[in-house]
């Protein structure tokens, strides 16, 4: 430790020692998100899922891993190589820096930036840009069609998303992740803004590219969207992005309105944790319940119910914090 | 203005109604069968492969081996020999063997044979590496149940022997008529 806080400065060593938990984290969550995903969605059908490999299937992501690092790599014939390799990279450095500023507990929190939010919202729009190019490198028609609507929907929804946390913001008056977690020791925002809250659900499942919003990935429509052309471990990372991305915008939503760690008896990680796991749940839950929405109704919910009522809610916080 | 939203606030309901379902549908018991390690019982119109009825009064088979079924089965899958018992007039089978592999289970042996019997095993474990190992001894399985059930097994009985060539049968003697 200490030839590291020479070498690196004591920030710098935090930073690496965060970096290499993060790594480990965002593979033990992907794992076992994956593993989640498809014991909810089975349970919801009346079927078991998994439960072959290991105990209920829980190693069947492993052997998953394992066949996909086994899948040859192929590059489309006229693809635009340097861009199609650089898209699944540039879709996962966003997701890794914004660890860095997510409090897990009152001192696991690898840089208490000021600006927090901030430096989450202005990443997570890049993976945006990774869409884009995945899109448009495969040289695919329906990989673009899938990136082209993609862009359209991240947009659309990056706007309430970021009204409904700038009510949040009016309420702490500050963007530091800690300080809006603190604000929440008494009563969490949850209760005090339920319909932040919902509208904060269903842009983080926009952003994320899930059902019933994951028409760049429609399955049963486009092949596969965006990523049709990626195989084998190309592909599993976009697959990873997509969770660890979930992970993320469930931890923000945690942060923002279920109190952060707060909790009686267990240990504050555990808490956050379960928030995060249970907003999740909540995106799995919704996954197996609403059809999909087609790519104008998508864009028509953004704009004509989401956005008015996010402004409508900014305005009446602007409102009540005013008079109070 | 107000139409607008009222339709917001139906629209959430109806998400809200939505999720009730699926959260319902979470908490049930799964439906599924987990094969091989639980098994499913057929009901008792089940038609798998025939086979052979234990008649209760003589403890085996009731087939006199008149071909009937051979005859009539519309896949010629049916392949059986008998001979006639030493000291009835009735002839008894001696093999009796299937080619499941062609069966369509329309179940016309079933319905002709003069006997009855054949019935519809509950046998759907079938599988198997080659076709060979669709081909079905009736009579064996039927000796095999008699074992499990703890009943005599069947024998087959033996041909009588053949007169000596050459010499003329003598009439009256117990001959297999048509």
């Amino acid at each position: 430790m200490d030839i590291l806080t020479f070498f690196l400065g004591a920030d710098g060593a935090r930073m690496l020692v965060g970096l290499i938990g993060v790594i480990a984290l965002v593979a033990v969550n992907a794992l076992f998100l994956i593993w989640l995903e498809r014991k909810v969605s089975a349970h919801i059908q009346l079927r078991p899922g998994p439960m072959e490999v290991g105990w209920h299937g829980a190693l069947q992501t492993i052997a998953d891993a394992l066949k996909l690092i086994g899948k040859e790599l192929i590059t489309p014939e006229d693809a635009d190589k340097i861009v199609y390799l650089l898209a699944p990279i540039i879709i996962f450095l966003p997701v890794l820096v914004s660890f860095l500023v997510i409090p897990f507990s009152p001192t696991l929190i690898i840089k208490d930036l000021n600006v927090g939010i901030l430096l989450i919202f202005a990443f997570s729009t890049l993976s945006v840009l990774a869409i884009l190019m995945a899109g448009w490198s495969s040289n695919n028609k329906y990989s673009v069609f899938g990136a082209f609507r993609s862009v359209a929907q991240n947009i659309a929804y990056e706007i309430p998303l970021l009204i409904t946390v700038m009510s949040i913001i009016l309420m702490v008056g500050s963007f530091r992740l800690t300080d809006i977690v603190a604000a929440q020791s008494g009563l969490w925002f949850a209760l005090l803004q339920p319909v932040a809250f919902i509208l904060f659900v269903i842009c983080a499942t926009a952003e994320t590219n899930r059902a019933p919003f994951d028409i760049p990935e429609a399955e049963s429509e486009l092949v596969a969207g965006f990523h049709t052309e990626y195989s084998g471990m190309r592909f599993a990372i976009f697959f990873l992005a997509e969770y660890t991305n979930m992970f993320i915008v469930s931890a923000v939503g945690t942060v923002l309105f279920l109190g952060g760690w707060h909790g009686p008896f267990f240990p504050p990680v555990v808490w956050f944790l379960l928030k995060v796991y249970f907003i999740i749940f909540l995106m799995m839950w919704f996954r197996w319940t609403f059809p999909r929405l087609r790519f104008d109704q998508l864009i028509t919910f953004a704009w004509k119910v989401l956005i008015p009522v996010g402004i409508v809610n900014l305005l009446a916080t602007a409102l009540v914090i005013k008079l109070v | 203005m107000v139409a607008f939203v009222k339709e917001v606030l139906e629209g959430f309901w109806s998400l809200i109604a939505g999720l009730g379902v699926t959260i319902r549908y979470f908490v049930k018991p799964i439906v599924t069968v987990q094969y091989p390690r639980q098994k499913l019982t057929m009901s008792p119109r089940y038609r798998g492969h025939t086979e052979f009825v234990i008649d209760p009064e003589t403890g085996t088979h009731r087939c006199i081996a008149c071909e009937m079924c051979s005859r009539t089965c519309p896949s010629s899958l049916i392949t059986l020999t008998g001979v006639k018992v030493k000291g009835t007039k009735s002839k008894r089978a001696t093999s009796y063997v299937i080619d499941y592999s062609l069966c369509s289970l329309c179940g016309l042996c079933v319905e002709v044979c003069p006997t009855s019997a054949l019935k519809f095993s509950e046998e759907y474990r079938l599988s198997g590496y080659s076709r060979q190992e669709m081909v079905i001894d009736i009579l064996e399985r039927l000796q095999s149940q008699q074992r499990t059930l703890g009943l005599a097994v069947e024998v087959p009985p033996v041909a009588e022997p053949e007169s000596e060539p050459g010499k003329p049968e003598k009439p009256g003697k117990e001959e297999a008529s048509a």
